[in-house]
This record gives C-alpha cells, sequence and structure tokens, in this order.
C-alpha cells in the first residue's frame, strides 16, 4: 500500500493531504448518527415522515443536512406490524453512506451477501430478530444506484420521548433492517 | 459476468459474524486504499468500470481477500489500464524506486468536503418512455453477459413483478465498458421468495433493483 500510495503521490495525481481529509471527512462527517436523526424525526413528525417515505427522500434527508456520495438517491422503507424490511448488496458493497456511514465487514462478507436474499429469517435470527410468522419480509438487493434506509418502528414506551432522546435509540442494524430497534 | 462477487443465494459462507464497537478501518493501510480509490480517478474511469476491475478478479482470489484487498487490487488495475502507471513502475516502487512528478494534483485537501457532499448521482435528468409499469408482470433475462452486469444471476429467467419505477439512470453494462450511459429506466422488481428458492424459500419477497434492458413482459 505505501508503494501505490508514494507512486501516486510522487507522479502528481493524488496529494498526501487529500487523502488524510477523504478519511477525516468519512471517520467524522458521516455515520449513523446521522441517519437516527432522520429516524426519530419521522418518529415525531407526520409531515416529515410522508416526505421521507414518498419519491423525494434524498430531498427530505438533505432537509436535515445529510446528503451526497452514494446517498444521492435514496429510498425509505418503512417497517410496521405488517412488513419488514431489510437491506443488502449481493454483488457488492451498495449502502446509503450519508446517513450510516461506511458499511460493516458483516454487511460486505460473504454470509451476508449470500444468504440475507435466501434465507432472511436465519439471517435475522444471527442477529437475535425473532419476526412473527405473518410478518412478511422484504428483502432490498442494491443492483441499482438507490440506496435504501429502513425506518424502524418505533418502540412502545416512547410516546413521551423528544425526538434527541428517540435518536439516542436507533441502532444502525435496525436501519439496515437486520434488527428492530428494542423498547426501553 | 458470472463472478464470484454474484453471491446471492450461494451455500456454504457460514453464520454472519458480527464485530462489536467495529472501527471504520481495521489498520492504517485499509485507510489509505480507500482514500486512494476515491482521490486517483479524476474522470479517468467511472464507478462501473471499477466495479468490473474487482469483480473480474480470478474467483479464488476474490473469495480470499479481504475487501480493501480488493479494493486496492481494483485500483491498480485501473490506473495501470488508465494509462497513469506502468507495471514495472508499480513493480519498482515495491522496490523503493521514486518518480518524478508528471502533473499536479488535482483534487486538493479544500475540494473533499463539497466533492464528498456533492456526490454523482447516474440519475439522468430526460424524457424517455418507460417500457414497464407497476403491477405489471416481468421475467429477468437469462442473459450471461462475461461483461458487466448488474442483473444478479438469482433472477434470471425469473418472473417478478415492477413494484414502482425509479427513473432514468446510467446503464452499467455499457458504462463500465467504454463508458456509453444508454439511459434507461430503472425499476424495483418483486420477486417471490417462492419464486427464486423453490421449497428452500423462507416466505416474503425480495426486491431487485433492474434496468429496462434487463427485463421483458412475462
Amino acid at each position: 500500500m505505501r508503494a501505490l500510495e508514494s507512486l501516486l503521490t510522487e507522479k502528481g495525481f493524488v496529494d498526501p493531504a487529500t487523502l488524510d481529509a477523504l478519511v477525516q471527512y468519512h471517520e467524522e462527517k458521516i455515520g449513523p448518527r446521522n441517519g437516527a436523526q432522520v429516524v426519530a424525526k419521522a418518529w415525531t413528525d407526520p409531515e416529515y415522515k410522508a416526505w421521507l417515505l414518498s419519491n423525494e427522500a434524498s430531498a427530505a434527508i438533505a432537509s436535515v443536512g445529510f446528503e451526497g456520495r452514494q446517498g444521492e438517491d435514496m429510498v425509505v422503507l418503512e417497517n410496521t406490524d405488517q412488513v419488514h424490511n431489510m437491506v443488502v448488496c449481493t454483488l457488492c458493497s451498495c449502502y446509503p453512506w450519508p446517513v450510516l456511514g461506511l458499511p460493516p465487514v458483516w454487511y460486505k462478507s460473504g454470509p451476508y451477501r449470500s444468504r440475507a436474499v435466501s434465507e432472511p429469517r436465519s439471517v435475522l435470527g444471527e442477529f437475535g430478530t425473532e419476526l412473527a410468522d405473518d410478518v412478511e419480509v422484504r428483502v432490498w438487493d442494491s443492483t441499482a444506484e438507490l440506496r435504501y434506509l429502513v425506518l424502524p418502528q418505533r418502540p412502545a414506551g416512547t410516546e413521551d420521548w423528544t425526538q434527541d432522546q428517540l435518536a439516542e435509540i436507533v441502532t444502525r442494524n435496525s436501519m439496515i433492517g437486520t434488527e428492530i430497534v428494542a423498547a426501553p | 459476468m458470472n463472478g464470484a462477487h454474484d453471491m446471492g443465494g450461494a451455500h456454504g459462507f457460514g453464520p454472519v459474524i458480527q464485530e462489536d464497537n467495529e472501527p471504520n478501518f481495521h489498520a492504517d493501510w485499509e485507510e489509505r486504499a480507500f482514500a486512494l480509490t476515491l482521490a486517483s480517478g479524476g474522470g479517468r474511469w467511472n464507478l462501473d468500470m471499477s466495479r468490473f476491475a474487482r469483480e473480474n478478479a480470478p474467483p479464488a482470489d476474490y473469495l480470499a481477500r479481504s475487501y480493501y484487498e480488493m479494493w486496492t487490487y481494483g485500483l491498480e488495475k485501473l490506473i495501470i489500464e488508465s494509462g497513469m502507471v506502468t507495471r514495472n513502475e508499480l513493480e519498482a516502487a515495491r522496490q523503493g524506486e521514486r518518480f518524478a512528478p508528471v502533473q499536479s494534483p488535482t483534487f486538493g485537501p479544500d475540494k473533499v468536503a463539497p466533492a464528498m457532499r456533492a456526490g454523482g448521482s447516474a440519475r439522468i435528468d430526460t424524457e424517455i418512455a418507460p417500457r414497464f409499469g407497476a403491477g405489471q408482470q416481468v421475467r429477468a433475462s437469462v442473459d450471461a453477459p462475461p461483461t458487466h452486469t448488474r442483473c444478479p444471476r438469482y433472477v434470471r429467467g425469473r418472473t417478478g413483478v415492477i413494484d414502482r419505477d425509479h427513473g432514468v439512470f446510467i446503464f452499467p453494462d455499457s458504462h463500465a465498458h467504454g463508458g456509453e450511459k444508454t439511459p434507461q429506466h430503472v425499476y424495483a422488481v418483486r420477486f417471490e421468495a417462492s419464486e427464486l428458492w423453490g421449497n428452500a424459500n423462507q416466505g416474503g419477497a425480495v426486491y431487485v433493483d433492474l434496468w429496462d434492458d434487463y427485463l421483458e413482459l412475462a
């Protein structure tokens, strides 16, 4: 890696300071805390939720400050008592960077990419997620440039919570759809 | 292409292993592989070309290498194919040879945040009539090109229903090989789990984003 970096920087193709800035941006500016804010806002603001679930999800997400590379064309999927959505990229590692950050290793790995589409309930079980038999599991394979964010169900017992409190309990995996948000 | 990357429905990979408090990068070299990949292109290749560079690896190599090892592999291929460096220069760099500049970097650190926030949508703002509409039954093509495609093997020849029309996008199959955008509609197509996996299905459905050229009326 050092040789490759030296070669590209010495020839003038790459500025080493740019590499540092790229790492810093992806460590600090993006991550699942962003998505959690989007989810918490949708839980507390019905108008915002309707916008988020419309075909203007990218604009709704940008309105709270999150946009850009690998989140240009967003689709938000709502989990309900009847439907549980989960997201995978069987062909590579497509993932909504602005709202979730860079994907965890398991999301990019063979076990998840191979099995999420064919045995989603077994995979969910490995995340400790057991769904009732009458819940329809929908798996979304990100084969194109649409990027999917799951809107998990708001847990019971949080009716009087503020948006900030709610954002604290929204996990990355609940927005991929491999977990549900646990009741407090 | 029917590469090792096309994993949907494959058996034998074992359980999904999670890591607690996982960092974005597990080593410094992973940070550099990530950043070099984002910084080096300068318009010489596109996202579909870089995906093809990785998935076109020998299957045994693809499966044996880690994620950022595959990114490095793809990047080396792209910088050689695009004429930025030669294989000999890459070898010489590994032996410690130094190189004179051939240009000045154009992507400075001040451009990182604006570029990342701007992104680069593959959506194309043009009026093209969709070939299909929501609710229509379609079959995915059985075509198995040796070149780049985003039609995964596990849906080929299978019948599904158009869930929604996402609009007009760049077509990766042509974009990865020569850069032609061939704009066309992309649809979320719903395939019942029973249609894909038969008796082994666990219920529900799989939604796959597919382009006009991958589909025919069923």
